[in-house]
């Protein structure tokens, strides 16, 4: 196993706001992440690639606890992610979390989608709700679209809806678990300079996605994750330019092929 | 428009292939047959009366119905009209429909509910309950709860004594009764009051919400305004509340309020037959909410309850009410198979003894079954619009 030094490093320092200790889980007899250790630190940015079934988007949908582990540690921003429900809302309160298919409210207009957390969990009162979710809707570019539904927009706008209802909570760290899958060519550009603006601005980001031009663009640090473990982490460059591992080389010879 | 000349007309079929003329025939067909059998069955009710002697016409409603009624919500006895026994059924069917869709419901909803729970246990007892009760003939489960069930209690003198004032015989069930003193309006007051208040603070609560983000508890603290009031005028006012406590006296009860066991009997079959089939909407409705609204719900931090009022009850009454709606409609129809036991409903007293008796058959049919179009298209309506209140705009 490939361990990078940086990331060594990085495990002792304490700017790290997610730490992942020998994380482990099982569907019945099924293990599908074996033993993964993530240290992230603050407005790190990571892409997380492999093979469909290798466990990826588990493994994101652990940190804010839609999946349950079994074994081993994980604590997001000094908040230890265990079964106490208090501890587990706490970490949503300040994890945003992006979905392959958008999951928007339909019977909630655009706006009312970004202003019912911002209300009924961080007790915004709602004009100053409205005020900030204005300012997102108008960052991801589509604050002309706030009082239609959503199965008035298209797949493209839904889902910068979707990362502007997540930013609405003005979380920490915002979790992407492959945004751009179920979305037209034409329209996962408009999806991805959202993405890369939002990186900009120093958010710390985990997304699962196949968009390898991202992945150079932005990423601090890509992993590739095949059969529920890290096979390798590198950054951008020498991921995608000296890949150490034959499963990585075998993985990116088939997306990068054309 | 030069353009829209074209230069070949398109030929015109024949008349016989023509759809637009076959239309206009085949409906003039069907109208002259519609209204030829009309014609014919009037023309056979008017012969066919007038060879028996019967007269036609609403005359008969303010003659004396001369029989009595074993329940009524009105005042009645035998020396009234015929046109009495029809309002006299008319409540009845309404109360049992009335009281059934509601305990329907409440049940209904309970067992739909229970039914997805993680509990073993209570999934199972509500799966086992709805398949039971939704695979029995309805008339069965009538027939079980008056003869098997209440049928099967003891007499008046040995009847179920529930703390003095209560008691359960093959009679009925006997209540004590409250008998209002001057005083007690005091206690009405309180009740109003209290209602005007919560009204009041719903509004007011969701202004602060808006203004502030606090979240006021509305429902427990108006729940408590709404029982507390008129419990404090009670106290207050020195307890201007008397009660009738039923006695026996000779071979049944005096006194207090009685429910009938045929009222007994088919409002617990109307209500357990009905909830069945409403369990599996609600339960349906729930699942049809999909599993990525949950996830995006709770992955913002909302906790459990909070999803399911926000997110997932909105979402699930859209694929719940038009069914429910049905089920509604379905209740207040079945209620006619009171029949069968006895229970003095409007199909019982008004189609069985006053058509019996007078012989208009034609005018009570007529009668009867526009009281039940009336009451559907108004369950109908009222859950339409309750419907289009709740329904999604979407786009």
């Amino acid at each position: 196993m490939q361990e990078n030094n940086a990331t060594v490093a990085s495990a002792a320092s304490n700017e790290d706001i997610i730490a992942v200790q020998d994380l482990n889980k099982w569907y019945g007899e099924f293990h599908v992440l074996k033993s993964i250790n993530l240290n992230v630190r603050k407005g790190e940015r990571i892409v997380i690639c492999g093979p469909s079934g290798s466990g990826k988007s588990t493994f994101i949908r652990c940190i804010n606890h839609l999946e349950a582990h079994q074994r081993g540690n994980i604590v997001v921003d000094g908040v230890e992610l265990n079964e106490d429900i208090k501890n587990i809302e706490a970490i949503r309160r300040e994890v945003g979390m992006v979905f392959q298919h958008f999951n928007l409210f339909p019977h909630l207009s655009v706006l009312e989608n970004c202003l019912l957390a911002p209300i009924w969990v961080r007790k915004t009162p709602r004009d100053q709700a409205i005020e900030t979710a204005m300012q997102y809707l108008e960052r991801v570019k589509i604050p002309e679209q706030a009082h239609k539904y959503p199965g008035q927009l298209s797949g493209g706008q839904q889902q910068r809806v979707a990362i502007a209802r997540a930013l609405c909570m003005q979380p920490k760290i915002m979790l992407f678990d492959e945004p751009t899958s179920a979305l037209d060519p034409e329209m996962i550009k408009e999806v991805l300079d959202v993405m890369i603006e939002l990186a900009g601005s120093g958010m710390t980001m985990l997304c699962v996605t196949h968009e390898m031009g991202f992945a150079k663009t932005v990423a601090d640090r890509v992993i590739f994750m095949d059969g529920g473990e890290i096979v390798e982490q590198a950054a951008p460059e020498t991921f995608f330019s000296n890949p150490q591992q034959p499963r990585t080389q075998e993985f990116l010879e088939q997306i990068l092929q054309h | 428009m030069q353009s829209e000349e074209l230069p070949v007309k398109p030929g015109r079929p024949k008349p016989w292939n023509d759809p637009r003329i076959r239309s206009v025939v085949f409906q003039l067909l069907a109208i002259a047959a519609v209204i030829w059998i009309g014609y014919t069955l009037f023309q056979n009710t008017v012969n066919n009366m007038a060879s028996r002697g019967i007269s036609t016409g609403f005359g008969f409603l303010d003659e004396t119905a001369g029989f009595g009624i074993i329940m009524s919500l009105i005042e009645y006895n035998e020396t009234m009209s015929y046109g009495r026994t029809f309002l006299v059924g008319l409540a009845n069917t309404m109360l049992v429909s009335g009281l059934g869709i509601l305990l329907a419901t409440i049940v209904g909803f309970i067992v739909g509910v229970a039914r997805l729970s993680s509990n073993w246990l209570v999934a199972k007892v509500s799966l086992a309950y709805i398949e039971i009760f939704r695979n029995i003939p309805l008339l069965l489960q009538i027939f079980f709860w008056y003869f098997a069930v209440l049928g099967a209690l003891p007499g008046p003198r040995q009847a179920v004594n529930v703390g003095d004032i209560a008691f359960m015989s093959n009679r009925g069930i006997v209540l004590p009764k409250p008998i209002f003193e001057p005083g007690a309006g005091l206690m009405g007051l309180g009740l109003l009051i209290a209602l005007i208040v919560t009204f009041i603070l719903a509004r007011w609560a969701k202004r602060r919400q808006a203004a502030t983000g606090q979240i006021f508890p509305v429902l427990p603290v108006g729940l408590g305004l709404i029982i507390g009031l008129p419990v404090l005028a009670y106290f207050i006012t020195g307890g201007p509340v008397s009660w009738d406590i039923p006695e026996l006296g000779g071979f049944n009860f005096r006194g207090g309020i009685t429910a009938i066991p045929e009222l007994g009997a088919l409002l617990l079959a109307l209500t357990l037959y009905t909830a069945s089939f409403i369990a599996e909407i609600v339960r349906s409705g729930i699942v049809a909410v999909s599993k990525g609204q949950t996830e995006a719900a709770a992955a913002l931090g909302l906790p459990p309850r909070r999803i399911l009022r926000l997110v997932v009850i909105p979402q699930a009454l859209r694929v719940i009410i038009p069914p429910l709606t049905s089920q509604y409609l379905n209740l207040t129809k079945n209620s006619s198979l009171a029949v069968a036991i006895g229970y003095p409903d409007l199909v019982n007293v008004f189609m069985g003894t006053t058509l019996n008796q007078t012989g208009q058959a034609v005018e009570i049919v007529a009668m009867t079954m526009a009281v039940y179009l009336l009451l559907s298209l108004s369950i109908s309506i009222l859950m339409n619009i309750y419907n289009r209140a709740v329904a999604l705009k979407e786009r």
